[in-house]
């Protein structure tokens, strides 16, 4: 299995022009399509999208609401399926994935930041942000605690471990949240509208936390957000209207 | 692993007290009364003191007729019938005829004593299995010469002479009649009705006229076979016999209805009235399926509902563990482990529900000298049984949610709060 993850195999860029800061494409997406069917209407929420996410990039996603970029993310996160188009992860289309693979890839490339935060509520702060690697073959219940600490201390929360997702504000879940995606130390962090429950000053803070990720450790983000002003401080501004990209 | 799915299948528990509750409650009480009920019913029916060897016993102890009018009448047979025909049989290793336990009377002091007081021939002593804290029992010599001696149960002992040891020699009276005591047993429980009593003595001295020719009385032989394989031979040459005694009313008595049975079919052939056949006991367990099995119901349904909607509710926790890299896999096991865990702590407690049931029963003086036991074979069926809902309840959902995408798991969770 370990092979699939560190396989980077080089590709030609896809069709999509992007100001890219280093020519080494993780996320691609070609034609990608996402068609909601229910009794009464169709949705198109996705229409033939193609974008590719460079490998230390920090994008962020704006677009008016409904627009498809929390459909957009949860398929580049394998959270979903397209109803048409290729996914390509380092490269090689996802379609080639058995479910065990793509549980892999989950686990260890890939870290989510859910705008409701989807914190466990049965579970401790630490137990929380331990999740990801609880799935991680060869963790031991140390290391475990020892990364989750790590992770927390880097969102501020080190004196919180022992708390409940109840006994929480709203910035300090959403610091959880991003612990947690910190945690498995993924090369991928999807961000939908991290800030988008929270006051300015948290705001700040969380857009700071996450810029530093992506200078010090290089880790790819990409962040959906309503906030003009924090998508400007990222590399990259993708817009969208009505399912396809538009700049 | 294993570990981390056991922390939160705790906190589970811990943190959703309801849903434990009602879980719990089903699972435990539905155990609990398994036991109970089967431990009542093992105490009519298992090999217990003194019918220890009831897997070699035959008990006739009841008898209809039908009358050429179109009536019916149930009685126990006489000790004439008993005496005159079944002791001839030549299959059973030992024959005893006994008369059913009626009530008497003693007096200690100004104050009346009820006791059960039953007539036993010799044999009725090597047949059962006596447990004697002192003496011994009465031999054929002092039937035959109808001595006036008798055997006493420890609590009659106790009673009438405020002794349990070293009673043997002296005298109890009875409904004004001397005994002289021989011997001491344990105390046999009440529902032991073929052997039960609290003195036994002689038949020989019995009131009643047992030369008196008529077929219903009130007496019971017991049959002993070899080995429990020959019992069924016992029970044919048995029925030849009944076959061969001559009408003794041919005018009125269309036909009479006589048998050996086991002890449950000597219990359920005159409650279902399968006076001719065997299907009594087919009847019998049908029934008895079909009750316990409605009685599962409840507690089953219960657990199913409660797993679902627990499982459902917890369709973001699904969502997120999926979203991290849990596999289909290990969501369900999570989920079995979790149902296991819940499963076994109501076992635990329907097992101490109903140890303490027993306890109570066994101290209250409802049967009388009755001690029931748990019974750890009903118990692994029960826990079984639960075992099978528990998992079959949880995994089947889990399984469900586990397929779904993620976020659908996830937004199903924003929608339903
Ligand atoms: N499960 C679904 N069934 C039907 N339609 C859906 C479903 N999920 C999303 N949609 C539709 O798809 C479109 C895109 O939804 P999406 O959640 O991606 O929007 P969004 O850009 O994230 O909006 P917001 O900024 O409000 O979060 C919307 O029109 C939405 O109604
Ligand atoms: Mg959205």
């Amino acid at each position: 299995m370990e092979n699939i993850l560190t396989q980077t195999t080089a590709r030609p860029q896809a069709t999509a022009p992007a100001p890219v800061t280093s020519a080494q494409p993780v996320i691609q997406l070609r034609e990608i399509e996402k068609i909601y069917q229910t009794k009464t209407i169709e949705t198109v929420a996705l229409n033939r999208v193609n974008l590719t996410i460079n490998k230390g990039e920090f994008v962020s996603i704006m677009g008016p609401s409904g627009c498809g970029k929390s459909t957009l993310l949860s398929i580049m996160g394998l959270l979903d399926e397209p109803s048409g188009g290729v996914i390509e992860l380092d490269g090689r289309p996802v379609q080639a994935y058995s479910d065990r693979e793509l549980a892999a890839l989950r686990n260890q490339k890939i870290g989510f930041v859910f705008q409701s935060y989807h914190l466990i509520n049965d579970l401790s702060v630490l137990d929380n942000v331990e999740l990801p690697l609880l799935y991680r073959p060869g963790v031991g219940g140390k290391q475990r605690r020892e990364r989750a600490y790590a992770a927390l201390d880097k969102v501020g929360l080190s004196a919180r471990t022992g708390h409940f997702p109840s006994q929480l504000s709203g910035g300090q879940r959403q610091r959880v949240a991003i612990a947690r995606a910190l945690a498995g130390r993924p090369e991928i962090i999807l961000a939908d509208e991290p800030t988008g429950n929270l006051d300015s000053v948290m705001g700040e803070e969380i857009m700071e936390l996450l810029l530093n990720l992506n200078r010090q450790e290089g880790t790819t983000i990409v962040m959906v957000t309503h906030d003009e002003q924090q998508a400007r401080r990222t590399q990259r501004l993708i817009r969208f209207f009505d399912g396809s990209q538009v700049s | 692993m294993l570990l981390s799915y056991l922390k939160i299948a705790w906190k589970v528990l811990l943190r959703r007290k309801f849903f434990t509750f009602i879980s719990l409650f089903g699972i435990s009480f539905t155990l609990m009364v398994l036991l109970v009920v089967y431990s009542l019913f093992d105490h009519f029916l298992g090999p217990h003191y003194p019918e220890t060897r009831n897997n070699r016993m035959l008990y006739a102890n009841f008898l209809n007729m039908r009358f050429k009018s179109g009536g019916n009448q149930n009685s126990p047979p006489s000790y004439y019938l008993l005496n005159r025909f079944v002791r001839t049989l030549k299959e059973p290793e030992l024959i005893s005829i006994s008369s059913q336990f009626a009530p008497a009377s003693a007096y200690i002091s100004g104050k009346k004593l009820k006791l059960d007081l039953k007539y036993t021939d010799a044999p009725f002593w090597q047949l059962l299995e006596f447990n004697f804290l002192e003496g011994k029992p009465y031999t054929e010599p002092d039937v035959r010469s109808a001595a006036h001696v008798a055997v006493i149960n420890e609590a009659t002992a106790r009673q009438y002479f405020g002794l349990s040891r070293g009673v043997v020699g002296k005298t109890i009276e009875l409904d004004q009649t001397r005994y002289r005591v021989t011997g001491v047993v344990a105390d046999v429980p009440g529902m032991r009705i073929n052997t039960y009593a609290d003195v036994w003595v002689p038949i020989s001295l019995s009131t009643e006229d047992l030369q008196r020719t008529e077929f219903t009385g009130n007496h019971v032989a017991l049959l002993l076979a070899k080995s429990p394989a020959d019992v069924e031979q016992m029970e044919a040459e048995f029925d030849r016999m009944v076959r061969a005694i001559p009408n003794p009313d041919p005018k009125n008595i269309e036909q009479i209805n006589f048998h050996a049975d086991r002890m449950l079919a000597s219990i359920v052939r005159p409650l279902t009235g399968t006076y001719n056949t065997s299907k009594g006991l087919t009847m019998f367990y049908s029934a008895i399926s079909l009750l316990t099995l409605l009685f599962m119901l409840l507690p089953a349904l219960n657990l199913v509902n409660v797993n679902v909607s627990r499982i459902m509710e917890r369709s973001s926790e699904i969502g997120v563990r999926k979203a991290f890299g849990a596999t289909s896999g290990a969501l369900v096991r999570q989920f079995l482990v979790e149902n296991i865990f819940l499963t076994l702590v109501g076992a635990v407690v329907g097992l101490a529900l109903a140890w303490g049931s027993l306890q109570l029963l066994s101290n209250s003086s409802l049967v009388p000298y009755a001690q029931f036991g748990l019974n750890w074979r009903i118990f692994g069926w029960g826990l079984f049984i639960s075992l099978g809902f528990g998992l079959l309840s949880g995994v089947y959902p889990a399984y469900k949610m586990s397929r779904l995408q993620a976020v659908q798991a996830l937004r199903s969770a924003n929608s339903s709060k």
